[in-house]
């Protein structure tokens, strides 16, 4: 993408490390200062914004970084992403339940590489076929993962009803289970996992996968190791999309079954980075604020305006169909995604100021 | 300033904005709206299932119209509701549930009624924290039977666990005794979901119990392509068939039995496999088809001429198709309307007359009686079953009506309500919930207050 482009070449320049630094001072003080308001949300939001809309969004927002690592950086297109949440949701809820000696932190990552492994299997077709045939089999992922979760009873402890529910949710002695304890867990689970994807799509890693993004013929005879990065790249984003699910499930919604996390769940986080942006990790934020806060804003303001006058089935109807014109709208204007428009919209306004 | 001021003081902007809002486009608030009941509504008219619930709705809110312009209310208490629509799903159910949890202009919710089983679990545990129940009227988790566990969870009237039991019962009753159960074959056909496989524990526990072959047939989501599951069936020749569908899997498998011969009338579907919505699709062959349901159909009850005389012809239906009055899926809005309105009058004469909270509900709820006389008065005899609830019987009547459709409409076939063996049932749920307080370390509460 270009803005990495770009960076690596200011990279080099004596007078573009001072500027590089400069920047990078600033970049770290607004991400600080945004770190701050976002960790003091609770002292103020009430258990709606907490609950329904927040926690959503950031673990939103995880899903989508870890598709956007595959689809988006590596360029290996995958509906299996609520198959890989489901992985990571019911491995927790194992680890949790029959080792709760290991601290949360612990069980989610365990959970998530979990998942990483299955998706590493899941991505091995992926040495020999790509595009819409890789689709295509990941969608059987899906398939398989949803099934095998609701066959066997043993993964949900032989519950009734085949769901899982969380085990007491605690760190260090703090109960974790109010709605700011689960947003604080959110919230500092996905500020540490996109710090280190931010960190690896930069790293060597990270460019070994959009050079397979950008012609893998091309890379394997510059000497990329192609095969192993494609896994690579399976298995973080199936370890990212792992710790999200796990997140879902008892962060979000406390219990859940197979369904949750079925083929519709995989299409909208597909829809999420491809209105956000592929290829860029602040797109994943903007295109998950995107699914989530909009229907919820269109569904408030319906309410509010017509709340009673009009049939609520039609009101209903028309809201899915103004989101629906609103996603075809704004993909006609950036066809690149949201990010991309944000950021144009940002060099437009800098250099009307510089005028 | 402390936390709480904070709090208080965004939600009043947000309460403020609201206002703003809602003043400019004409609405008012009126000032006495602290006496009456709020009364959150979360529905589903869009989505796949939107035929199912639209006819629910009616009834819910037909029941509520005909309290607050016939009887003025519960106690004089009108009730007040408006709808949040959750498309069935259970992001948007639990976006609902938190969106209306605070009450409205100064009213409590006393109830919320989750309207999908997965929004109902998801919703298990936030319900305690906040205080408010969550009636789910045959669907839910089962072992939420058991309130000294699930103290704000109440799967009320007719659980899973019931429905498998009432049908066995009714088999008995037409083969001529539980005795005569001995060395039959009851074949399972069910929706392979969590939902689906529900009723396999108790099926087998009664299997070994009565001495009746248990087979279970799953059919994968959505069930619209059924031959392989009925060609099993045709080789397996089960004396009866119990079918536990969802959506478009029942119709297809009343059709694809009529295919492979299996006779229709042998055919006992579920709650969910019980409307007229079910059936219709099928057609012809679905004349002598029969399922057990706690929402008997029919519009001659006594509840439904009141209703029909002061809401339906006064136009103050929510009914679009009137042909759905008196439908399985309109009286089971109705039902479930009197055991909230039920629930809220107890709660009354208990705390006051006067706007009832969660936690007030939740003691309404354990106290109901809804005896026969109770039921006589509101003119639900037949419709509702007596029920009985405690903090030890979130469920309370556990009992099914058998329906069978003649090609127009549905007739009660059963004699009465066939009751299930709740005795031999209860202690498995209760020591599924003791499991379930394990695992999530509850500590039961103790149920003889």
């Amino acid at each position: 993408m270009s803005a990495i482009g770009t960076e690596t070449i200011e990279g080099f320049g004596p007078s573009g490390v001072t500027a590089q630094s400069t920047r990078d001072r600033l970049r770290a003080g607004s991400v600080g200062v945004l770190l701050a308001a976002l960790a003091s949300i609770p002292l103020v939001a009430n258990d709606y914004w907490l609950n329904a809309v927040l926690i959503p969004f950031l673990i939103m927002s995880l899903t989508a970084l870890g598709l956007n690592l595959l689809m988006g950086y590596a360029g290996q297109a995958s509906l299996g992403s609520g198959g890989f949440m489901s992985v990571g949701a019911y491995a927790t809820y194992n680890l949790l339940l029959r080792l709760p000696e290991l601290p949360l932190p612990v069980s989610l990552l365990l959970g998530g590489i979990i998942s990483g492994l299955v998706g590493v299997v899941a991505g091995l077709p992926s040495l020999r076929i790509k595009g819409f045939y890789l689709v295509a089999s990941t969608l059987a992922t899906q398939f398989l993962l949803e099934w095998l979760f609701n066959q066997y009873g043993w993964f949900s402890n032989y519950s009734t009803s085949s769901s899982i529910s969380a085990p007491r949710l605690a760190f260090l002695g703090h109960d974790l289970s109010s709605p700011a304890g689960r947003y604080l867990l959110t919230l500092a689970t996905v500020v540490v996992v996109t710090a280190v994807a931010a960190r690896l799509v930069r790293s060597q890693t990270g460019r070994t996968w959009m050079a397979i993004r950008d012609m893998d013929t091309a890379a394997s005879v510059i000497g990329i190791p192609v095969s192993a990065g494609k896994l690579k790249a399976f298995f973080v984003s199936s370890l990212v999309i792992g710790i999200a699910g796990a997140l879902w499930a008892f962060a979000y919604l406390g219990t859940v079954d197979a369904r949750s996390f079925n083929l519709d769940r995989s299409f909208q986080i597909m829809f999420a980075i491809i209105i956000g942006g592929m290829g860029s990790i602040r797109g994943n934020f903007l295109g998950a604020a995107f699914m989530i806060f909009l229907p919820i804003q269109l569904d408030h303001l319906g309410s509010g305006v017509f709340g009673g006058a009009v049939d609520p089935g039609q009101l209903e109807n028309f809201q899915k169909a103004l989101f629906g014109a609103l996603i075809v709208w704004f993909l006609i204007k950036e066809p690149r995604g949201l990010a991309a428009l944000l950021s144009r919209a940002w060099t437009q306004l800098v250099s009307r100021i510089n005028r | 300033m402390s936390l709480w001021n904070q709090k208080r003081i965004v939600s009043k902007a947000i309460g403020l904005a609201a206002l703003a809002l809602s003043a400019a486009v004409g609405t008012s608030v009126s000032a006495d709206e602290a006496k009456t009941q709020y009364f959150p509504l979360a529905t589903f008219r869009v989505g796949a299932y939107a035929s199912s619930g639209i006819p629910v709705w009616a009834g819910e809110i037909d029941y509520f119209r005909y309290i607050n312009e016939v009887e003025g209310g519960i106690n004089g208490i009108k009730l007040v509701w408006d709808e949040c629509e959750t498309n069935w799903e259970v992001e948007k159910g639990v976006e609902c549930y938190e969106r209306v949890k605070a009450g409205k202009n100064g009213s409590p919710v006393p109830i919320f009624l989750p309207h999908g089983d997965p929004i109902s679990k998801a919703l298990t545990e936030k319900s305690v924290a906040d205080k408010i129940p969550l009636v789910t009227i045959a669907y839910g988790r089962t072992e939420a039977i058991d309130g000294r566990v699930f103290p704000y969870s109440f799967p009320v009237v007719f659980s899973f666990w019931s429905e498998a039991s009432s049908a066995v019962n009714f088999i008995a009753e037409k083969v001529g005794g539980k005795d005569k159960l001995k060395g039959l074959k009851i074949a399972t056909v069910y929706h392979d979901s969590p939902y689906g496989k529900e009723t396999q524990v108790p099926l087998a526990h009664l299997a070994k119990t009565y001495g009746f072959e248990d087979i279970q047939i799953p059919v994968p989501h959505p069930g619209n392509e059924q031959s392989a599951q009925w060609a099993k069936i045709r080789q397996l020749k089960p004396d009866w068939v119990f079918l536990r569908g969802w959506g478009v899997m029942t119709p297809v498998a009343i059709k694809t039995a009529a295919k492979v011969g299996f006779p229709v009338d042998h055919i006992i579907g579920g709650i969910w496999s019980g409307s007229e919505e079910d059936v219709r699709p099928a057609g012809a062959v679905g004349k002598g088809y029969l399922a057990i349901t706690p929402f008997p159909a029919g519009a001659n009850f006594e509840i439904h001429q009141k209703l029909k005389k002061y809401i339906l012809d006064k136009g103050l239906s929510d009914l679009k198709d009137p042909k759905s009055f008196g439908s399985v899926y309109y009286n089971s809005g109705v039902d479930e309307a009197i055991v909230a309105v039920e629930a809220i009058r107890t709660a009354q004469a208990h705390f006051g007359v006067r706007p009832i909270n969660g936690e007030e509900a939740q003691w309404g709820l354990e106290h109901l009686d809804l005896s026969e006389k109770r039921l006589a008065e509101i003119g639900a005899t037949g419709l509702q079953q007596p029920l009985k609830l405690s903090a030890k019987d979130h469920e309370g009547g556990g009992a099914g009506k058998v329906l069978q459709w003649d090609g127009e409409k549905w007739n009660v076939v059963s004699n009465g309500w066939v009751k299930s063996d709740r005795d031999l049932l209860l202690p498995l749920i209760y020591e599924r919930a003791a499991a379930y307080a394990r695992e999530k370390g509850i500590t039961p509460r103790d149920a003889t207050n």
